[in-house]
């Protein structure tokens, strides 16, 4: 079991390797499709902005070979934003494996933007491979400005004044909102469960 | 919904966590990832490390044990202390740390802010306040981890705020200076009027003696974090109980 942790060029990734180290998962480093393929599951980090992350997908190759990929894929908080169809952050279109939009979040009465700190994990879908193990209720940390709004691939979701998309899924095609990997050991959790579904 | 964060701080000097009381007069509390690891264990939704010399010497922060607070904890931390440019503050975010918080070099050239939010993104760009009343009037402070260099800058807290926030700043740490390590009381007076312009979260620093003063300033001053530093070295309270306190009183935490 390797997981292909895919590098952009404009993220920190150490974060991730860090916290899969300490999950002890065995991983490597890639920035184009023909490095991963001894890889049997892919992490799509978190990433600094849409636009830029996507011109490196497409430069590097991903746009094109992850829409056939088949293996688990996961993407992490910008990572998860990029596997639907458009982002507002940037007026982007993403990579289109997840039906929906990313929006602004809004500014809910009393409440800052960006989206920051440990929200409660809720709302869990029967059967979700990736929050086996975890109750409902537990906490994970969220740094965003955009979401997606809960809707049909939502396996958990949290509250900011509107539903946000925190676990989403379809198929071998999964993401997180949140980092796991600076979520305590309900992420290390979550990881785990991640290097476990069946390829 | 979003739980209240409860943050250590650790101040660093010379490769240890050191504690002063109104920035002076520094004690060695211990190693930096020793500490780092007990209270991640302990409860702490996430850490911010100041070196606390580093602006006045014109030093920058170690990158090299960023990195190993970075493989040894699983929750968020923030760097902070003369990080002067964007190849600072990509050496600390690059070697692991979550944000990187920016204080008297803002002061010296505020657009580091707008470059430092443009190459990075807001959320990983904290601005660093240090303020306390002179003459009836929040002024922002420069250089306070040197009681000999610290000086008192011309701006207003209240317009500093709102100009970090504007050239892109994705949450305050305001360190309230006649409130540090007395443990009278968060400086909610001060937080409240901060809050009131905040459109980011704002995070509470100085002050912190007691777990009433938790509760005081999230109830009080609606920030979203309250840092502090010296009850938690010096075990006056644990994370935990400091925790199960507040949410018995109705605020929302991390269990």
């Amino acid at each position: 079991m390797t997981i292909a942790l895919i590098d952009t060029g404009c993220a920190n990734i150490a974060s991730v390797r860090f916290a899969l180290d300490r999950a002890g998962l065995d991983h490597v480093v890639v920035t184009e499709p023909a490095g991963a393929a001894d890889c049997d599951r892919i992490i799509l980090p978190g990433v600094g902005a849409a636009g830029p992350a996507m011109e490196r997908l497409k430069a590097r190759g991903w746009a094109e070979t992850l829409p056939q990929d088949g293996r688990p894929l996961m993407g992490i908080c910008l990572g998860m934003q990029l596997l639907f169809e458009h982002s507002a952050e940037g007026d982007v279109d993403g990579l289109g494996l997840l039906p929906g939009r990313v929006e602004r979040l809004p500014r809910p009465d009393g409440l800052v933007w960006p989206h920051m700190g440990w929200n409660a994990l809720e709302g869990f879908a029967v059967g979700e491979p990736l929050l086996t193990g975890i109750s409902a209720g537990s906490h994970a940390y969220f740094v965003h400005g955009y979401y997606v709004p809960a809707g049909r691939v939502t396996q958990a979701q949290c509250d900011y004044g509107v539903p946000v998309s925190a676990i989403v899924r379809q198929g071998q095609v999964s993401g997180c909102q949140f980092h796991p990997e600076r979520s305590g050991a309900v992420g290390a959790r979550i990881l785990s469960n991640f290097a476990s579904i069946k390829a | 919904m979003l739980a209240r964060r409860i943050i250590p701080c650790l101040d660093v000097r010379d490769g240890r966590v050191v504690k002063g009381v109104k920035f002076r007069d520094h004690e060695d509390v211990g190693a930096i990832v020793d500490l780092a690891r007990r209270y991640s264990a302990a409860g702490a939704d996430e850490l911010v490390f100041y070196d606390i010399a580093a602006s006045a010497r014109g030093a920058t922060v170690e990158p090299e044990w960023v990195s190993r607070v970075a493989r040894e904890i699983d929750i968020p931390f923030c760097v902070a202390g003369g990080i002067r440019s964007v190849d600072d503050a990509r050496a600390r975010l690059f070697a692991g740390a979550d944000k990187i918080s920016i204080n008297s070099p803002a002061l010296e050239s505020p657009d580091l802010i707008d470059r430092l939010a443009h190459e990075f993104g807001s959320q990983c760009v904290v601005l660093g306040v240090d303020s306390r009343k002179i003459e009836g009037e929040w002024r922002v402070h420069q250089y306070t981890g040197d009681p000999d260099k610290t000086r008192t800058d011309e701006r207003r807290t209240l317009d500093w705020v709102a100009e970090g926030l504007d050239r892109g700043a994705g949450e305050v740490v305001l360190n309230c200076m006649d409130m540090d390590g007395v443990r009278d009381g968060y400086d909610i007076e001060q937080l409240a009027a901060v809050r009131a312009i905040c459109s980011t979260p704002l995070i509470a620093s100085g002050g912190a003696g007691r777990k009433e003063h938790f509760k005081s300033v999230f109830e009080l001053a609606n920030v979203d974090g309250a840092l502090a530093a010296s009850v938690f070295h010096k075990g006056v309270m644990q994370i935990g109980d400091l925790k199960a306190y507040l949410a018995a009183e109705g605020i929302r935490v991390r269990p």
